[in-house]
């Protein structure tokens, strides 16, 4: 599920909820999400697999 | 502010009693709790019956150690046997503890005389114990400020000599923080050695519980009682020697944003460490940009699975700005949940590296001074940033390691207000950690 479709239905959901004041808030924690995916420890299947340097 | 290290020894020597000391404490709390609010649960009669029978003990010669007979409080997350454990909520403001916490337990039975339950921002889920059940906690050196939080309660009741000591818990920062805002010691162990069973969580895998007190030879005294009974060494530490002591400065991310007086005092404190002997090396954490997402989620995920019942089934008992960070939490992904354990792992492993050939690593423990209450932003060098993102810049990383680290007094603001030193130390060697504080404490006071 890409952020921005993650978003949508997280703010979907707190309209339905009756949460409107999660909106907003929302927006902060899909920054720190769009943080986290761009780290580059992250897996990426179509890359080489890193070698832990700490396993001998 | 009095000290266990010197009240403990008059208690010893007969020159003052339990009853008296506790008495004090309690007469303090008359005095001053109606506007600092530090207390939830206030255990008068259990308080001076425990003093009465230590008092008793001690005069037949049945002293325990440095901790019979001295009054302390515990954060209401921590279980008292028969006395309610709130969480700061009143989602648990009728629940009472059946049974003593692991840490209950073996301050008891070093002789602690408990004098109440501190107040907290609600299930430690903040920094600034403004938003608890039970209304804010403030902060003795300025009524309008945070004392810090999750353990603000605690840190204001030992500060202002409402007991001499006091057990909190540190998920991102919650012992070190209100430490650096109140201007006393805030030790966080290493992970997982000081039990947490008996303490309600907020993220188990972040979750520490350790003592706040006004010296760090108090709050060693109180740590070691707490320690598992194979564990517990000798009473009294000696600091390390200052001259040759190895300090990693760590650099950038951790100097980036601090308010200018707390850069400033942080900065003369090193100083005075290295005029001692002292030596310091530049260190990094490579990945410190990435540390507030990690704890962001693993915090987050942690939290809404042990609140999904209560959020559902009683909602309107949670303050609202907590409810509503619950509810945000369970909108974290599984998915970003596991990358988050990836990058926590990583962190446990650059600070490792962080701190080989050095002894400790220093750096501020808060990039800001204690807040106003309510204030929702603070001007930093850079520009003005969310006060809850400045409160556990420089704490949380030592919760995603697990090692442990402490926070000690460095001198106040232009306002008056404390700043506060984090020494942060190798696994498996909190004593020399400790050693290294009573070193700092000692150089930075002189």
């Amino acid at each position: 599920m890409t952020i921005a479709e993650w978003l949508a239905a997280a703010k979907a959901d707190a309209e339905k909820r009756g949460l409107p004041e999660l909106i907003p808030m929302l927006d902060g924690l899909a920054q720190a999400t769009e943080r986290l995916r761009a780290a580059d420890w992250n897996d990426n299947p179509d890359k080489d697999t890193p070698v832990d340097e700490d396993h001998q | 502010m009095k000290t266990i290290s010197e009240l403990t020894a008059r208690v010893a020597a007969g020159q003052i009693t339990s009853e008296k000391l506790t008495e004090e404490c309690l007469l303090k709390i008359g005095e001053y709790d109606e506007k600092l609010n530090a207390f939830i649960t206030v255990t008068m009669d259990e308080a001076l019956a425990q003093a009465r029978a230590a008092d008793k003990e001690i005069a037949a010669g049945r002293r325990i150690g440095p901790l019979h007979g001295i009054p302390i409080s515990l954060k209401d997350l921590i279980d008292q046997k028969g006395v309610r454990t709130s969480a700061g909520s009143l989602v648990r403001k009728t629940h009472v503890a059946t049974a003593d916490a692991v840490v209950t337990r073996r301050l008891r039975e070093a002789g602690a005389v408990f004098v109440g339950k501190t107040n907290l921002h609600e299930f430690a889920f903040g920094t600034t114990n403004e938003d608890s059940g039970f209304g804010p906690a403030r902060n003795p050196h300025n009524l309008d400020r945070s004392p810090g939080g999750s353990s603000g309660g605690s840190a204001a009741a030992v500060a202002s000599g409402m007991c001499l000591g006091t057990v909190g818990t540190d998920t991102g920062g919650s012992i070190r923080i209100p430490a650096a805002c109140c201007g006393i010691v805030g030790l966080k162990p290493e992970w997982g050695h000081i039990s947490a069973s008996g303490v309600v969580p907020l993220s188990r895998q972040l979750d520490h519980v350790g003592p706040l007190a006004a010296s760090v030879a108090d709050a060693w005294l109180l740590y070691n009682a707490m320690q598992p009974p194979s564990d517990q060494i000798g009473d009294a530490l000696e600091p390390a020697p200052l001259k040759g002591l190895r300090l990693g400065v760590l650099s950038g991310y951790f100097f980036d944003r601090l308010d200018a007086d707390v850069e400033r005092g942080v900065i003369e404190a090193l100083g005075r460490l290295l005029q001692g002997g002292a030596v310091a090396t530049e260190v990094t954490v490579p990945h410190a940009n990435d540390m507030a997402a990690i704890y962001l989620h693993l915090v987050f995920g942690d939290a809404a699975e042990y609140h999904a019942r209560t959020l559902a089934t009683r909602p309107q008992d949670y303050t609202k700005p907590v409810r509503l960070r619950l509810e945000m939490a369970r909108y974290v992904l599984a998915e970003d949940y596991i990358r988050a354990l990836r990058g926590k792992a990583l962190i446990a492993r650059e600070i490792d590296r962080a701190l080989d050939g050095v002894d400790a690593l220093i750096l501020p423990s808060l990039a800001i001074p204690a807040p106003p209450i309510g204030a929702v932003t603070m001007p930093v060098k850079g520009g003005p940033d969310q006060v809850r993102t400045l409160m556990l810049r420089c704490s949380q990383p030592f919760n995603l390691s697990g090692h442990p680290a402490i926070s000690i007094p460095c001198g106040r603001t232009k306002d008056g207000l404390p700043i506060g030193l984090q020494l942060v130390g190798h696994k498996g060697r909190t004593p020399a950690l400790v050693q290294a504080a009573l070193a700092a404490e000692a150089a930075i006071a002189s």
